[in-house]
C-alpha cells in the first residue's frame, strides 16, 4: 500500500506566504516563556503562559516538547522502521543507531500490527503514556508504508494518543500530505548543519532518487531537503523540533548558525544533544577518537542559542523502542512475546481520569513554586548555582541517592529554578551495598553542582560528597523539586551574605556515554 | 553473475527490499536474500545496483562469482 504522496515537491512554497505563521510560532520560543537570562524553563510556568491555546494543547502533555510535561507524561517508540536512507558518522547500523538505541543490542523489529498491539498494551498499563513516536531504528520516512500503516492502525484504536515521528529529513518533502493526513502534529528533524562543507564531515553518503551521493554533493542535497521539509511543515501548522548532535571541532560553533536557520523557518524547539561516541559502538566517530562535549560545553552552547528560541534540555537520547517516562525505560516489560500473551482492554475513560489527576498535581506543583518564588522576590544577587536532583517523576524529590539512574540538573538564581539538563549515572547501589567506583562516576557526573537533592542517602556517600564539595540535601524528601530548590537557594544566599560560607564556582562535569538502559 | 547478500554482515534493515526493481529480494531466516534467477544487476533499470547503493554495511551486497553474469535479453 502506498499511502505516501510520492509527488516530487519541487517547491516549498513562498517563504513570505508562511512568514506570518513562522513568526508567530518563533516568537513563542518553544514553550511559552519570555526571553532573558532569568526566564523560566520550557513550559514550566503556571501553564499556558503566552502560548496560543492551539499550540499549548499540542504540547502540554507531550514529554518531548515540554520540559514541564516530561515529569508527568510518558512516551513510547515502536521500532517499525529499520531501513535508512543516509549514513551518519555517529551511527552504526550494524548494532542499531548509537544515538537512539542501546548499542550492541538489536531492538526487536515490529510489524505495524504488532506495533499497534504494543501501543494498546502500554497505554492500558501506563495511563500517563500520551505519545507514540516512530524514530527508527532507521528513518521512518525511508519506511513510509510501515510508518503510515502503524499510524493508521493506532489512530483507529487509540485516537487520544498523539502521533509523532523523527526523521533525518531527506525524504520529508515527499511525505508532508501523509503526515498531515494522519494528524501527526509533531515532527522532529535531525539537522546537524546548514553548510555542506561541514555536512561532508558528518555524512559519508546519502541514497536519493536511486543513487548514492557522497561528500559535498550529498550534504548539499540533504540540507536543502531538510530545510524545505521544515518550511512545508511550518506552512501546515505542524510543530517541528530540531535535533542537532553537538560534535566538538566539527559543528559545535556552527550550530548557532543552524539555530538561526531553523528558527527563521518556524521551528518550535531546538534540541542540541551531546555526541555519543565510544569505540565499542563501532561508529566512525567512535573509532577515530572524536570526543563528545563536556557538560559545561553543552550548556554553554545551549545557553548561547537560547536567546534565539527555546532549547530542549531534557532529551534522553532514547532508544527507538523506549517505553515510559523519559528518564526510565520500561521496554523490557513489553517484549513482543509478553504483549501477544496480554489481554488488552483499552479504556479511554480510565486514562482520562488518570490524566486529570496528573493535571491537578501539576497545578499544585506550580502553586508551590510561585509561593516560594515570592519569598525570593526581594533578594538580589548575581550568584547562580547548579543543583542535582534525584527524582522518579511527578516533579518530586522522591528517589534515593543510591537508586538514581540519573540526576536532573537545575540552575538556581534569584530568578528561580530552571531545568538545564540531566546526567545519567551508573547505578551506585547494587544489591544493597555501595560501590566506590560508581560513587566516583556520580561525583564526576554532577561535579559542577553545589548540592544534590535526594529522598534519602547513606552515611558513606554523604561524607564523600561533602568532601567533593557537593552538599547532600535530604531535608526536602518527597517535596516539590522547584519549591525546595528555591528554598535551599534562599538559605544559601543568606549564608553567603552573612559571611557564614563563601561562594565558590564549581568545575566541569562529564557526560556519560551510552544510552539509558533499564536496570537489570 | 547476479548479486548476493553476505548473511553474516546483513543487519536485516530491509532497506534493499523495496529498492530492487526486480522484486528479487526477500527476508529469509532473519536476513535478506537475493533470488539469483530474478537479479539483473539493475541493468536496464538504474546506473548502479540499488541494493549496493542503499546497503548500510559496505561489501555486503556483492557479485556472486559462482554464477554467470546476467545477460540482457536480445
Amino acid at each position: 500500500m502506498d499511502v505516501s504522496a510520492q509527488h516530487d515537491a519541487s517547491s516549498s512554497g513562498n517563504v513570505d506566504d508562511v512568514g506570518e505563521i513562522m513568526q508567530a510560532i518563533a516568537e513563542h520560543k518553544g514553550c511559552g516563556t519570555t526571553g532573558g537570562s532569568g526566564k523560566a524553563s520550557c513550559g514550566s510556568q503556571a501553564g499556558q503562559g503566552d502560548l496560543p491555546t492551539e499550540i499549548w494543547e499540542k504540547v502540554k502533555n507531550h514529554p518531548c516538547y515540554s520540559e514541564e510535561a516530561h515529569h508527568h507524561y510518558a512516551r513510547m517508540h515502536v521500532a517499525v522502521a529499520p531501513a535508512c536512507n543516509i549514513q551518519c558518522n555517529y551511527c552504526n547500523r550494524k548494532y542499531d543507531c548509537a544515538n537512539e538505541s542501546r548499542p550492541g543490542v538489536v531492538s526487536e523489529k515490529l510489524t505495524p500490527e504488532q506495533a499497534a498491539k504494543k501501543v494498546l498494551a502500554v497505554a492500558s498499563t501506563i495511563p500517563q503514556m500520551t505519545v507514540l513516536g516512530i524514530a527508527g531504528p532507521g528513518d521512518p520516512l525511508a519506511n513510509p508504508e510501515k510508518t503510515f500503516k502503524t499510524f493508521e492502525l493506532i489512530s483507529q484504536t487509540a485516537p487520544d494518543i498523539k502521533l509523532c515521528l523523527s526523521t533525518n529529513g531527506l525524504a520529508l518533502p515527499d511525505h508532508i500530505d501523509a503526515i498531515a493526513k494522519f494528524n501527526v502534529d509533531h515532527v522532529t528533524i535531525t539537522i546537524n548543519m546548514v553548510d555542506p562543507e561541514i555536512g561532508a564531515k558528518i555524512y559519508p553518503w546519502i541514497f536519493y532518487k536511486h543513487k548514492r551521493y557522497t561528500g559535498y554533493e550529498a550534504a548539499k542535497i540533504l540540507t536543502d531537503r531538510q530545510l524545505q521539509g521544515l518550511e512545508m511543515l511550518t506552512e501546515r501548522g505542524i510543530l517541528c523540533k530540531i535535533n542537532s548532535v553537538m560534535i566538538p571541532g566539527i559543528n559545535d560553533q556552527h550550530l548557532v548558525e543552524v539555530n538561526r536557520a531553523v528558527k527563521s523557518r518556524g521551528a518550535f524547539l531546538h534540541n542540541i544533544m551531546p555526541l555519543i561516541s565510544s569505540p565499542e559502538h563501532g561508529t566512525v566517530f567512535g573509532l577515530n577518537g572524536q570526543r563528545g562535549p563536556t557538560a559545561q560545553e553543552l550548556k554553554a552552547l545551549q545557553d548561547s542559542c537560547e536567546g534565539e528560541m527555546n532549547m530542549m534540555r531534557h532529551c534522553r537520547q532514547c532508544r527507538a523502542d523506549a517505553v515510559g517516562l523519559l528518564g526510565e525505560d520500561r521496554s523490557a516489560e513489553f517484549t513482543t512475546e509478553k504483549i501477544m500473551a496480554m489481554e488488552v482492554k483499552y479504556d479511554a475513560d480510565t486514562r482520562k481520569a488518570y490524566q486529570e489527576k496528573v493535571e491537578e498535581e501539576r497545578v499544585a506543583k506550580v502553586a508551590a513554586k510561585q509561593e516560594e518564588l515570592a519569598e525570593l522576590a526581594g533578594a538580589s544577587s548575581d550568584i547562580k548555582v547548579l543543583a542535582a536532583v534525584a527524582t522518579k517523576g511527578s516533579g518530586l524529590i522522591n528517589e534515593h541517592f543510591g537508586h538514581a539512574k540519573e540526576f536532573q540538573v537545575y540552575e538556581l538564581s534569584t530568578a528561580g529554578a530552571k531545568f538545564v539538563g540531566h546526567r545519567r549515572v551508573d547505578l551506585y547501589c547494587q544489591g544493597g551495598y555501595g560501590e566506590e567506583d560508581s560513587l566516583e562516576t556520580i561525583i564526576r557526573a554532577i561535579n559542577d553542582c553545589h548540592a544534590v537533592f535526594v529522598a534519602k542517602i547513606g552515611g558513606c556517600p554523604k561524607g564523600d560528597l561533602i568532601k567533593a564539595g557537593i552538599e547532600p540535601v535530604d531535608q526536602y524528601a518527597h517535596e516539590f523539586i522547584e519549591k525546595s530548590a528555591i528554598a535551599w537557594f534562599k538559605a544559601y544566599l543568606d549564608k553567603v551574605n552573612s559571611g557564614e560560607i563563601e561562594h565558590v564556582e564549581r568545575g566541569d562535569a562529564a557526560i556519560r556515554q551510552g544510552a539509558l538502559i533499564s536496570a537489570a | 553473475m547476479p548479486f548476493k547478500i553476505i548473511a553474516s554482515q546483513c543487519t536485516s534493515c530491509s532497506a534493499c527490499e523495496p529498492e530492487c526493481p526486480n522484486v528479487a529480494i526477500r527476508e529469509k531466516g532473519g536476513t535478506f536474500v537475493i533470488d539469483p534467477k530474478k537479479c539483473t544487476e539493475c541493468i536496464g533499470h538504474f546506473d548502479e545496483p540499488q541494493c549496493v547503493a542503499v546497503c548500510p554495511v559496505d561489501n555486503t551486497c556483492v557479485i556472486d562469482t559462482s554464477l554467470p553474469r546476467y545477460q540482457a535479453p536480445a
